[in-house]
């Protein structure tokens, strides 16, 4: 199997710098990261990829039930990470992929040197003494609206309901094409992340791990942030002066050097 | 009345009054001036929403969910996103289905100033778009049922296709065999038929036949056909069709008039000399291709019988053939020799059999099926009738 071609994976940077791999979380897809490759490229060898059913994957490489658990995401990971012969990078993962590379690093050690956690959160519905910042019920009614197809129909739907999958042209024409993956896998892939729970793996981290959260953002509040850092031994924590669970995205500048200080101090 | 002032409108009050709702926010999503129409929509007073809210608190919280996840890294990364559908939370926990559209304002430098969304009421399009799901999924519903009767329906055509062949070749003592059936369609069963079975100690019987018409009506007459005849198979092969021509027009005489074409064979194997005598009859059935070692060939145009079943009595000439090691004999159906060449204006034809069995005098049945199974698969769809093949042979040197 080409996992290059599977993964959509793109190679940039440094060619002899430290390998920095790049993980979109739940929604768009490796287009997340244009402001974050910039600062990278210099020193490093960046990659990025799009987890099978996100982006430009090989949609018809989606099997639901890999899928439908973390572990199968991580096995995306592992399996560019193989791809490309990579040792000791840094896994940088956004959200739900934060998760997906203490997976991934926990079954590759050799394969995975260090962590970056942008807004991360090991679960995301509150459970006793732990505030995950949703009840059950928030989750139920994301999912039902995605499975309802409600959320995002104009966007994502239009070539579904129209009952012309086999014409992607209509999606490029789609100005939010970004996010326009396929919404029977990405129903799947909301359910697996916020459904998810990867406290107990957080206690397995051995890697230097560096936790970036917003200091506004509903999907991992600021409980959350210092639960990681309270879990990952010897995790720093970053509180960044931005809203919403992008920082990447609404606050490149303090993301990229918090990012920059942390690769300066690995080794 | 003209002089213009009463039908004057404002840019202040088109906005605030737009029959949309309007709104705008720093880049952090806090709101920093809305219309009156969308407050009205949601049930809240100004000083509620101004400088109090950001824009994805007026979402459910999958709307926030969704907004988080995708519509605020799109629009950052765009600087517009457009024709979302969303749902608005009003006072009092109702739910309005919107479409919201929002576009970056940029400062002179690039650098992003704040965020104009516009929000449509959407209940008229949510239900258009709900029935159009409804009938999607009810379309898709109904394509699977389909498939799943029709994958059913193959299955147990292919079952009962199976059923009226012999599951397997019996061996022969000092005679080589092989067999092959093609099916036109899987959706359909075919008339053809053979079978090859001991008769006693030293005879064997063979025959192989076609009855008109597909379908079940058809493989009915084929398995009466297949019966009849192993029943009969003691008589000798004139007999035998008689007999089956009797039972066919016994059956089918009066109504829905049933027929087939079919060859009836016994052969008796002399193991010392390798020699095997053959004694056959035909019902209106293509000739069996005599195929001898050293190249010649031969259709075995015996004194035919008539079509089997549509005449009270017919009679049916014997023909006598002894194979030496080497030769074959291919008996076959005219779903091969009529099967439809060169764009559909020829038959594959008795000659073109001619010339592949004499490039394959001297082999072995096995090759000989083989090598008309690859003529009959190439045909494809143009394969219009099924077509049945048996072929029997000495072998070149006697089996010890």
């Amino acid at each position: 199997m080409d996992i290059v071609r599977r993964n959509n994976v793109v190679v940039t940077g440094n060619p002899d710098g430290r390998a920095v791999v790049l993980a979109h979380g739940f929604g768009c897809d490796q287009n997340m990261w244009r402001l974050t490759v910039p600062a990278l490229a210099p020193d490093h060898r960046v990659v990025l990829f799009d987890y099978v059913g996100s982006g430009r994957s090989d949609l018809s490489a989606f099997d639901e039930l890999r899928y439908s658990s973390l572990a199968g995401y991580a096995e995306d990971v592992l399996e560019v990470c193989a791809a490309l012969d990579l040792t000791d990078a840094v896994f940088v993962g956004h959200s739900v992929s934060a998760m997906i590379g203490v997976l991934a690093a926990q079954k590759a050690p050799e394969r995975i040197g260090a962590l970056v956690m942008v807004a991360p959160s090991p679960c995301y519905v509150d459970d006793g003494d732990y505030h995950g910042g949703f009840s059950v019920e928030d989750i139920d009614e994301l999912l039902s609206s995605l499975e309802s197809n409600y959320l995002g129909w104009s966007a994502a739907m239009a070539p579904v309901i129209m009952g012309t999958p086999d014409r992607p042209e209509l999606g490029e024409e789609l100005t939010n094409s970004f996010c326009a993956t396929d919404p029977v896998m990405a129903r799947v892939f909301a359910r697996t992340t916020f459904l998810s729970d990867s406290r107990a793996d957080l206690a397995t981290v051995r890697v230097p791990t560096l936790i970036l959260e917003s200091a506004q953002d509903v999907i991992a509040p600021r409980q959350v942030g210092a639960y990681v850092r309270a879990t990952v031994q010897g995790s720093t924590l970053v509180t960044l002066d931005a809203t919403g669970h992008c920082p990447h995205l609404s606050a490149p500048e303090a993301t990229n050097q918090a990012i920059a200080d942390f690769l300066a101090h690995l080794r | 009345m003209t002089d213009g002032i009463e039908w004057a409108d404002t840019a202040e009050e088109a906005y605030d009054a737009a029959p949309s709702g309007h709104l705008s926010t720093s880049m952090d999503g806090m709101i920093v001036t809305i219309n009156s129409t969308l407050l009205d929509w949601l049930g809240l007073p100004r000083d509620a929403v101004v400088g109090r809210l950001r824009f994805p608190d007026l979402l459910t919280v999958g709307g926030k969910l969704y907004h988080e996840t995708h519509f605020a890294p799109l629009l950052r990364m765009q600087g517009e996103v457009g024709g979302v559908a969303l749902e608005l939370k009003r006072a009092g926990g109702a739910r309005m289905p919107i479409l919201v559209s929002s576009v970056v304002k940029y400062d002179d430098t690039g650098r992003p100033l704040l965020i104009r969304t516009t929000i449509f009421d959407a209940h008229v399009r949510r239900t258009y778009e709900q029935e159009l799901l409804r009938e999607r999924k009810v379309a898709e519903l109904a394509r699977h049922q389909a498939e799943e009767d029709r994958a059913r329906l193959q299955d147990a055509l292919a079952v009962l296709q199976q059923s009226l062949l012999p599951a397997t070749m019996p061996e022969v003592p000092g005679v080589a065999t092989a067999a092959s059936y093609h099916t036109a369609s899987p959706n359909e069963l075919g008339g053809d038929f053979y079978d090859l079975f001991a008769i006693d100690g030293e005879r064997w019987a063979f025959f192989l036949g076609d009855v008109c018409g597909k379908g079940p009506a058809a493989a009915a007459v084929t398995s009466v056909a297949r019966y009849t005849l192993r029943a009969a198979a003691m008589h000798d092969p004139a007999a035998a069709l008689g007999t089956l021509n009797a039972v066919l027009h016994e059956r089918y005489a009066g109504g829905d008039l049933r027929y087939c074409t079919a060859v009836f064979g016994t052969l008796q194997s002399n193991l010392e000399t390798g020699r095997v005598a053959i004694r056959f009859a035909s019902g209106g059935h293509p000739p069996p291709l005599l195929i001898r070692a050293d190249g010649r060939c031969e259709f075995l145009f015996s004194p035919d019988g008539t079509l089997i079943g549509i005449l009270p009595s017919s009679q049916f000439p014997q023909t006598v053939v002894t194979l030496d090691p080497g030769d074959m004999l291919l008996l076959y159906s005219d779903g091969l020799t009529e099967a439809r060449v060169n764009g559909g204006r020829d038959f594959y034809g008795p000659d073109a059999l001619l010339t592949l069995a004499m490039r394959y005098a001297g082999t072995s049945p096995d090759a000989l099926i083989t090598a008309l199974s690859d003529v009959l698969a190439g045909f494809g769809p143009r394969l219009s009738d099924d077509a049945a093949l048996l072929a029997l042979g000495v072998p070149a040197r006697p089996v010890s």
